[in-house]
């Protein structure tokens, strides 16, 4: 093993990351090179002083009690945001609540308040699922592009459907990039928008035999989830944005598709 | 769940890292009445989201909804330092003079360390407090910090350079 190789993962060494053979190779250099020896020290040296220097800050006395009387106080008004305060309650009465008991399966409900029944539904699960783990993953885009021309071709050949794709930076929601993702046993194609820090992942892809259906909504583990289906297509629009954010862009897509629908 | 059973269930996982929650905030905030409140929080918030941790690491997760609220706190006083111009010439000149020995010895009041930790940004400040104070691996850490565990490792070793040229500096100007 040579020096330049020993010096990039001395750090990995020194912090027991790395493997029974990495560890005997660094070994065997640093008994051999006093420069490389030297370095070892140093960092040998500098995390016991870091380590052993009391720079650890301990919570204050008062904070346990703080915190728990705020979070209990929080939880006493908190089940609302679970179940119906939801903040554009008002344009919920407007708008058709549907529950999803199953998928393909609409129930009505005059009221937002049994929207969580619409969580075990395990397709709403695959969804949420797939998105946290486009975010978790830093597997967010396969096609990493605002340009609408680049997104749309790149799902050629990928997919046996042709997903409308539109950038609406101008109504605050640019385009992030594309990305082919698997929900329902079949490949799917996910767009990626952003809101200000926050990410929505647009799924699509075609159902057969289903007429449309009228947009249902639910909340889940603080991530709201717009679903409904036109012209043989279904989507869900999947985010942690807030809903009346996520509504708008449900809007926006849904109007998208009216116009590109019109002739 | 019932109110009641979330809420023994929240304190039973969040509670005891209280002081690990602590002590990240305190070294991303740098000041104790504000790191407070950045704790507190993050709390509020780990209890609300609580339904989406599903047992596991409740250090890792606690942490890294602490280290979001301090990112979001750091940018609302715009004091994010992340892209704060380094030095290189004025830091790396005594690179080679750092000394293990003469650290030793100067540790025993701990402010030079602590002033050379505090002017670390921090994207490399927070890996090496989870790393040498929380004892976290690289795993925990790429968990905690939502990065790659190959981005944990370089920013450990850049953070650590950066360590070893403030402290040579600072020591050879007292000599």
């Amino acid at each position: 093993m040579i020096c330049q190789e020993t010096r990039d993962l001395i750090n990995a060494y020194v912090d027991g990351e790395l493997d029974l053979v990495g560890n005997l190779e660094i070994e065997q250099h640093l008994q051999e090179c006093s420069a490389c020896s030297q370095i070892y020290r140093n960092q040998q040296a500098l995390r016991a002083a870091i380590s052993g220097g009391s720079l650890y800050y301990r919570s204050p006395a008062n904070l346990q009690k703080r915190i728990q009387s705020a979070v209990r106080k929080s939880s006493k008004s908190g089940p609302a945001h679970r179940t119906v305060a939801w903040p554009w309650a008002a344009i919920a009465a407007a708008l058709v609540v549907v529950i999803v008991t199953a998928f393909g399966l609409a129930r009505l409900q005059s009221t937002p308040s049994a929207t969580p029944l619409v969580t075990d539904d395990p397709l709403t699960q695959e969804v949420i699922a797939s998105h946290v783990r486009s975010l978790m993953a830093n597997h967010l885009t396969d096609v990493p592009s605002s340009d609408q021309h680049t997104v749309k071709p790149w799902f050629n050949g990928k997919l046996d459907f042709s997903p409308q794709v539109e950038d609406l930076a101008g109504q605050g929601f640019p385009l992030v990039g594309g990305r082919l993702d698997y929900i329902d046993n079949r490949p799917v194609a996910a767009l990626i928008y952003g809101r200000n820090k926050h990410y929505i992942n647009l799924f699509i892809w075609p159902v057969t035999g289903e007429r449309d259906m009228a947009t249902t909504t639910a909340t889940h583990r603080g991530y709201h989830v717009f679903h409904w289906t036109r012209s043989g297509m279904t989507y869900w629009a999947v985010s942690d944005v807030n809903s009346s954010d996520l509504e708008e862009f449900v809007q926006l897509v849904q109007g998208r598709d009216t116009r590109t629908a019109s002739p | 769940m019932r109110e009641q059973d979330r809420l023994a269930h929240f304190e039973q996982a969040a509670l005891p890292h209280l002081d690990a929650a602590y002590n990240l905030a305190r070294w991303l905030i740098r000041n104790d009445q504000d790191a407070e409140d950045v704790v507190q929080d993050a709390y509020l918030r780990a209890f609300r989201f609580f339904d989406g941790f599903h047992g596991g690491d409740s250090r890792a997760w606690l942490l890294a909804i602490v280290r979001n609220t301090c990112y979001t706190w750091l940018r609302q006083k715009r004091a994010h330092d992340v892209t704060s111009p380094f030095d290189e010439e004025i830091h790396g000149a005594a690179y080679d003079t750092f000394n293990p020995e003469r650290l030793a010895l100067q540790s025993a009041d701990n402010q030079l360390l602590r002033e050379a930790l505090e002017d670390l940004p921090v994207e490399f400040r927070e890996v090496i407090i989870l790393r040498e104070l929380e004892g976290l691996s690289y795993k925990e850490i790429a968990d905690v910090g939502d990065m790659p565990p190959g981005t944990v490792m370089s920013r450990l070793a850049r953070g650590r350079k950066r360590l070893q040229r403030f402290l040579a500096t600072r020591m050879s100007k007292e000599l």
